[in-house]
């Protein structure tokens, strides 16, 4: 029967809850593995573009809004802590620890896909989105000053940068909704007892994947929003 | 003749009255099991049906190829049939061939656990694999896709208009099921051996899958995005690959290739795990070599990441780069040859037997040597330029593949097949199958080696007719190579109700799943073995014949 | 090669008179077949090895004769030597086949250069002369020839077995190969990278003839226009003229003999101006602009056809002086209000209006009227 050595969440292919927990972590961290080759591919094609149509992906990062973009790492950052402190009240069997810690990391999800949203539709507003409702005349005419204008046809390139963009942030933001899903999935189970009873193996591992989410992002922000920015004046 | 020692007295023999077959009951049980034999089980038949299905399209093709002029089919139904031959053989066949059928039922116990690391995502593989395999078949029912396996763009982009995103739907969607079987084999090899199994203790299968379980969760993924970059580029358009826009087609071809040159090493890693196994049971001797295959495993591995673009070199890549590549490409060969002189070498002084899974291994070392020295060929540069394109690489890849990963995926399903149903087939009726597919094979693909270098091109409707004679040959072959392959579908099933009993070590093998009873408990063993002596260890197995348990209940 | 060379010839002629081989074309057609032959014979020598090892062993070893196993644990000499051996001949194979692979690619500098283009599913070919031809070509022997290859639509790739060459014919950018052909016939042309629907119909003929033969053909197959003509047509109706007039004060760079010069670009960098930058420069100019000049240049992405990059290209490389580029300026600037595209080559009649306002009313850049302009809203800011 379950005993101290073998609890009620110790899976019959094991031996010891110690095996369990590390074969977990592993797997988990070997997933990450997967998803840095995911990425990968993305920033391949987004190495390639920078450097063929550099002045393009200057001028389209230069549309984006750095003070949303910025908030947004700040929140994301800010829910990783918030992320962290669960797997610690997990650890330390603090069950109000851990909801308020999981509660505050969904809300922060959610206010970074809300502030993606708002930057995606200000893309939208501005016809920044490649395909047909493109303009070039923000580029060939740009407002502010500081910036170069383009040549009509460096500037019809600035489509690969903005697809570049929407589809990095926006596999980004699949991870993430996938994540805040889960959250929800780990919260529910939170309230009725999960994780605090020494099994925090679940915890510790989402915590490994929304890190991992966190850190794709502190590479796409600077990769995206601060190509060549203009100092602050 | 059969030279198979020990099977029980078949007089009285009866199978063990509780296996992981007669345990539950019921298609919920086999549908949401975690038992890593049982999904075994659910991928050799979904994987059986699906090389069926691309087998008859490699049938119709063959049988178009036998007149130079297009009569047979409609040129776009020929382009379809390719491609879907080439799609279905490759992601729902041969990639998950032996590590989702025999390596999935055996791993486990061959570590000394009592099942993979991960059951449950295991038994989601195999839903992911049917999920892939669906949008596949919708393509297919759909009309078809005619792009090539290797979906180049800008053709798929812009210039079909066959049903190129559910195909590549569904190739995404298998490339998980591959992600999350390497993954757990990668996890269960390190974390689940038993107390005493070191890694040099571990069968060469497990070396063999646990390097091609690296190639999975480290090259799909790159596969899976850039199938992503097509079906965006095919409905938004946005020009990543397209030339007109800005794109660069090429870019496709780099991320394309990262996987799929990793991806052949997927396929032919786990057929030569299999034979170190059956080499060394019927040979009675240890494999020779074990660290340097051990090591040229992991060696094939590390270097299959960085040859790509040799199925590039007229690409337009730069002379320089095209230069490092085949440099690389000659290093990749090396290991593989390594092994092949290994396998030989075990021979020597061995007590050679000649079941049917030593058949298929023998041929597998024979046509593989062929397959891979052509590689060889086609890493020299400036003979690839002649040889690229041309019937030279069909024959090629096929030798390889067929003529190497089959007939390792025949030999480990003969091998396992008693450990796996507690059943042996009639060993007359599969060495006929055996040899008839190497006949059939050497017919029909030997002489697209020379058609090759006459410079028949591949994936042609038509040809001039000067290559009549060499295709009628090829056609031929096949004819018989399809017999050889059909064989087995009649006595494998036959022989789960007349077959003889096996008992446990009906091949006097070593290994951890041969000292337990045919088929297997549920969880394997009663009690977590202590491994403690080396693998192939023949002299203990002698010692211990006396002891083995053979049966519950 | 240590054969006879009276062997080599027998032999290669058995073989190429059987049907089991193809016939040995060019210059580096025997070059390609040595390699094969050594490349074969290896592999005989590594099959014989193999399947000696494994016949022998099952002989000699079969459990009736050897009922009990040694077991070995293995060599490291052995293992050093099966790993040094065929590293060392794979080793050779690399360095002949890399020495191959740089003579098929590295085009000698003064070869006759001709232009294909690949479109779905058909090969075309330019001579410069003006000869134009579908899904054939016509070659002098004993001459280097190079072909420049670009597609129309899809990737397609230029093969001829008989002269063991091949290469992909990639939109986008130009490849070469060059041959030298060295027996008169009509040879196989395949398109072996899978393109369609009509893929294996998209197939023609090399016809290689004497010299004479084929300045003979030359003559007779002339469409009347060489492709620098037309290109020079092309470059006055698509106004190209009106801004790299050659003058010291013109908007754009001179062109004449530009071609194969070395150019500074804005960003300090150089690149020397052959087929592909030109190209580049006329689809993408504001990508790698000449230093001292305005990104300005209009692109023609969509405008012109390859043929007519082709034109293009092949009249500024063959321009020496820029005295007819200004004699059709001022041609040009004389029938302001005409429309006329005169070039025979496929043009863009929407240019021509906005050419022709440029011209007439001294503007910087492309108009703002857009009649027809395609994608660009709006001028440039100075």
């Amino acid at each position: 029967m379950h005993d101290e050595a073998h609890p009620a969440y110790l899976r019959h292919h094991f031996v010891t809850v110690g095996q369990q927990r590390e074969t977990a972590s592993f797997g988990m961290w070997l997933f990450l593995l997967t998803e840095i080759m995911f990425f990968g591919g993305l920033f391949m094609a987004y190495l390639l573009y920078r450097n063929w149509y550099y002045d393009a992906f200057v001028a389209g990062s230069n549309t984006l809004s750095i003070g949303l973009g910025t908030t947004n790492t700040a929140v994301l950052i800010l829910s990783s802590f918030t992320m962290a402190m669960g797997v610690y009240s997990a650890e330390i069997r603090n069950r109000k620890g851990l909801l308020i810690s999981l509660s505050l990391t969904i809300c922060l999800g959610l206010v970074f896909l809300g502030i993606k949203t708002v930057e995606y539709h200000n893309k939208y507003v501005e016809h920044h989105i490649p395909g047909a409702d493109f303009s070039v005349e923000d580029f060939v005419h740009p407002a502010d000053k500081r910036d170069v204008p383009l040549a009509p046809d460096m500037a019809q390139h600035a489509q690969l940068y903005f697809f570049l963009y929407f589809a990095m942030t926006g596999m980004h933001a699949l991870h993430m909704i996938i994540g805040i899903s889960i959250l929800f999935i780990l919260l529910y189970q939170a309230w009725h007892g999960a994780y605090v009873n020494g099994h925090t193996s679940t915890i510790d591992n989402f915590g490994l994947y929304w890190h991992f989410v966190d850190i794709v992002w502190i590479f796409l922000f600077p990769l995206l929003y601060l190509i060549s920015r203009h100092p602050l004046k | 003749m059969s030279t198979i020692v020990t099977l029980p007295n078949q007089q009285d023999a009866q199978l063990p009255k509780l296996s992981y077959l007669n345990s539950e009951y019921g298609i919920k049980s086999w549908l949401l099991t975690g038992d890593h034999k049982r999904i075994a089980m659910l991928y050799l038949f979904s994987i059986t049906f699906f090389f069926f299905i691309g087998g008859a399209f490699a049938g119709l093709i063959r049988l178009e190829l036998l007149t130079p002029l297009p009569d047979l089919v409609a040129s776009d139904t020929y382009n379809k049939l390719f491609t879907m031959h080439g799609v279905i053989m490759i992601f729902l066949f041969l990639v998950p061939s032996v590590p989702a059928t025999v390596g999935n039922f055996v791993i486990p116990i061959m570590v000394g656990a009592k099942d993979l690391a991960f059951p449950k995502i295991n038994l989601l593989s195999w839903y992911l694999y049917i999920a892939g395999a669906c949008f596949l078949v919708a393509a297919l029912l759909n009309g078809g896709v005619d792009t090539g396996w290797t979906f180049t763009t800008p053709l798929s982009t812009h210039y079909v208009n066959t049903h190129v995103i559910t195909a590549a739907m569904g190739v995404f969607i298998a490339g998980f099921s591959s992600i999350f079987t390497g993954l757990n084999f990668i996890v269960t090899i390190h974390r689940m051996r038993c107390p005493g199994m070191t890694w040099f203790r571990l069968p060469l299968f497990c070396w063999s899958n646990y390097a091609a379980s690296i190639l999975m969760v480290l090259g799909t993924p790159v596969l899976a995005i850039t199938l992503v970059l097509v079906m965006l580029e095919r409905t938004v358009g946005i020009g990543v690959f397209d030339p007109t826009k800005g794109g660069d087609p090429l870019l496709f071809q780099h991320l394309f290739w990262f996987y799929s040159h990793p991806a052949v090493y997927i396929m032919i890693l786990p057929g030569m795990g299999v034979i170190s196994e059956v080499i060394s049971t019927f040979s009675r001797k240890r494999v020779f070599g074990y660290t340097a295959v051990a090591f040229s495993s992991v060696a094939i591995a590390v270097f299959g990441f960085f040859v790509w673009a040799h199925h590039m070199f007229i690409m337009g890549v730069s002379n320089y780069s095209a230069l490092v590549f085949s440099l690389l490409t000659m290093l990749v060969a090396v290991p593989s040859a390594i092994k092949i002189f290994n396998w030989a070498a075990t021979l020597y002084k061995g007590s050679l037997t000649f079941e049917t899974p030593m058949l298929y291994a023998f041929g597998f070392m024979g046509l593989f040597t062929i397959g891979g020295l052509t590689g060889v060929f086609l890493g020299s540069l400036g003979m690839d330029i002649h040889l690229t394109e041309t019937y030279f690489i069909v024959a090629h890849f096929h030798f390889v593949m067929v003529g190497g990963m089959l007939m390792a995926y025949l030999a480990g399903v003969h091998f396992w097949w008693p450990k796996m149903t507690g059943r042996m087939y009639p060993e007359s009726m599969s060495q006929l199958s055996a040899v008839t597919t190497f006949i059939g094979f050497i017919l029909t693909f030997f002489p697209q080696f020379i058609v090759g270098y006459l410079g028949m091109p591949r994936r042609y409707h038509a040809y001039p007719p000067e290559f009549q004679v060499l295709n009628v040959l090829s056609t031929a072959g096949a004819t018989v190579l399809g017999i050889g392959y059909v064989l087995p579908m009649l006595y494998m099933p036959w022989s789960l109700k007349y077959g003889k009993i096996a008992g446990s070590n009906p091949w006097q093998a070593t290994g951890l799943e041969w000292q337990i009873q045919s088929p297997p408990l549920t969880e394997n063993f009663i009690d977590i073995p202590i491994m403690d002596h080396e693998a192939y260890d023949y002299d203990w197995l002698e010692h211990n014949t006396a002891h083995e348990v053979t049966a519950v209940g | 090669m240590h054969i006879s060379p009276v062997l080599w010839q027998f032999l290669v002629r058995w073989l190429t008179n059987s049907a089991l081989f193809p016939p040995e074309a060019s210059a580096i057609a025997p070059q390609m077949d040595a390699f094969y032959f050594f490349l074969i014979a290896i592999s005989a020598v590594g099959m014989i090895a193999v399947i000696i090892l494994v016949f022998g062993f099952s002989i000699l070893y079969r459990k009736e004769k050897s009922p009990v196993a040694t077991q070995i644990e293995g060599s490291t000499l052995l293992e050093a030597t099966w790993t040094i051996i065929p590293l060392a001949l794979f080793m050779i194979c690399f360095v002949w086949g890399a020495l191959l692979y740089f003579r098929i690619y590295d085009p000698p500098t003064n070869a006759m250069n001709i232009y294909i283009v690949g479109k779905q599913w058909m090969w075309k070919a330019e001579h410069p002369g003006g000869q134009h031809e579908i899904d054939s070509l016509h070659i002098p022997i004993n001459r280097q020839v190079q072909l420049t290859m670009i597609s129309q639509d899809v990737f397609h790739s230029f093969s001829i077995p008989a002269f063991r060459v091949k290469r992909e014919v990639i939109p986008g950018r130009y490849s070469t190969v060059w041959f030298e052909a060295t027996a008169t016939g009509t040879y196989h042309l395949f398109c072996t990278q899978y393109c369609g629907t009509d893929h294996s119909a998209m197939i023609g003929e090399i016809v290689a003839m004497t010299p004479d033969d084929y300045q003979k053909w030359a003559a007779g197959s002339t469409s009347g226009a060489s492709l620098a003509q037309n290109g020079e047509r092309l470059f006055a109706s698509l106004g190209c003229n009106s801004c790299h007039s050659g003058e010291a004060s013109a908007r754009g760079p001179n062109l004449a003999q530009v071609y194969g010069s070395r150019l500074q670009l804005t960003d300090g960098s150089y690149v020397t101006a052959n087929d592909a930058y030109l190209r580049e420069a006329i689809l993408n100019p504001s990508t790698r602009v000449t230093a001292g000049y305005a990104p300005i240049m209009p692109t023609y992405q969509g405008q012109v056809s390859e043929e007519g990059l082709i034109d293009l290209v092949e009249y500024i490389k063959n321009l020496n002086s820029n005295y007819r580029v200004q004699q059709t300026l001022t041609a040009s600037q004389l029938s302001t209000g005409q429309a006329g595209a005169s070039s025979s080559g496929p043009t863009s009649a929407p240019m021509n209006y906005r050419t022709q306002e440029t011209l007439g009313a001294g503007h910087a850049g492309p108009a703002k009227s857009g009649a027809g302009a395609p994608k660009v809203p709006g001028t440039v800011n100075q």
